[in-house]
């Protein structure tokens, strides 16, 4: 048996018509302004790195498709470094030294990550192997009990094989 | 014929605790380890939310061991942890904020309605502070030897539990190391 508490839902309630904001609530700061690139090369470099960047908040989304106000912060933050003529590796170094290998969608190969890289190839030999194992099982299966005959199967044959008198009409 | 049912039955096995394991451990997985860890706090020094003709600077992290504490008021986790962050400092504890992304009137509010923990706290407007502290996820907290290297991050709200298994220790630990650094 539920039993619902009518005051506890009513609480709920007052909660969330007294408190709307509470959900909005957010990150203030001066108000944004779009990012503009007067060099087609920072451009496409800035759009790369926000490809290959994670954002911290919504952590399955990159810089450039996350709302997050932290994600905008990192992008400008990428686009005002670009613009300073620093280059990608640079860029990529700065949000490792801050982030840590874990802003990178595209992580080093290192003691860390040997598993993530060489896994799936483990995967594949073990089923390989697997796969090759079975043949073989099947495949000697197979010959034995096609090339030789056991001692009853052979008295059968001969029986089968052997006219009989008796039947011929 | 046996055991062509128990290579499913087993593989099935491997998966299920696979995936127990994955479940147990989802709740870390926004942890992010943080590359900081070891390393001297980011140098900072930009106006402080009581006085903004004053600054806070890193430097000032030097030569004590301290708390660092990211907060802001739009925060709704900020306000859980608030309270043991006023029974820290009163049991002497240091603890320095860095008020995140935060109106000046709205960080100032806060403070009186909910007290004030801090010894000053930085007003990190733009949160480019915040990024070079590799903030992703407020409130967080860093634990800041002697020499202002950070040596712990705690990310997200802090409950008694941490600080009582993490926290305290770690700052007992260091004031030791620091006085026998001294002596």
């Amino acid at each position: 048996m539920v039993k619902i508490n009518t005051s506890f839902l009513f609480g709920m309630l007052i909660i969330f018509f007294v408190f709307p904001t509470a959900s909005s609530a957010g990150p203030r700061g001066t108000p944004k302004e779009p990012i503009v690139f007067n060099n087609p090369q920072i451009e496409k470099d800035y759009l790369e790195l926000a490809e290959e960047l994670r954002c911290l908040v919504c952590q399955n989304q990159n810089l450039i498709d996350s709302n997050a106000e932290l994600a905008d912060d990192l992008r400008r933050e990428v686009a005002k470094m670009l613009k300073q003529g620093k280059n990608k590796e640079q860029v990529t170094e700065f949000m490792v030294d801050r982030y840590g290998d874990f802003v990178l969608y595209n992580p080093p190969l290192k003691s860390s990550t040997w598993l993530l890289w060489g896994g799936p190839f483990v995967l594949m030999f073990f089923a390989l192997f697997i796969m090759l194992r079975k043949i073989n099982a099947a495949n000697s299966e197979k010959n034995t009990a096609s090339s030789e005959l056991s001692e009853q199967e052979k008295e059968k044959l001969q029986a089968i094989l052997k006219p009989s008198p008796n039947k011929k009409g | 014929m046996k055991k062509q049912f128990m290579t499913p039955l087993i593989i099935f096995g491997f998966l299920v605790v696979l995936l127990v394991v994955g479940l147990m451990k989802a709740k870390y997985v926004r942890d992010v380890p943080s590359p900081l860890i070891g390393k001297p706090v980011p140098e900072f020094s930009i106006p402080t939310v009581g006085d903004q003709q004053k600054n806070f600077s890193s430097e000032e992290l030097k030569g004590q061991v301290s708390l660092v504490n990211i907060w802001a008021s739009w925060c709704v986790s900020c306000r859980a942890e608030h309270r043991l962050l006023n029974a820290l400092a009163q049991q002497g504890i240091n603890i320095y904020g860095i008020n995140y992304k935060d109106e000046l009137v709205d960080a100032r509010g806060w403070l009186s309605a909910y007290g004030n923990p801090y010894i000053k706290s930085a007003h990190d407007i733009s949160g480019r502070t915040g990024i070079d502290w590799g903030v992703y996820g407020t409130p967080e907290t860093f634990v800041i030897d002697n020499k202002g290297m950070i040596r712990y991050k705690h990310t997200g709200p802090i409950y008694q539990d941490d600080i009582t298994e993490k926290v305290l220790p770690l700052i007992e630990q260091l004031k030791a190391e620091q006085l026998k650094a001294e002596s």
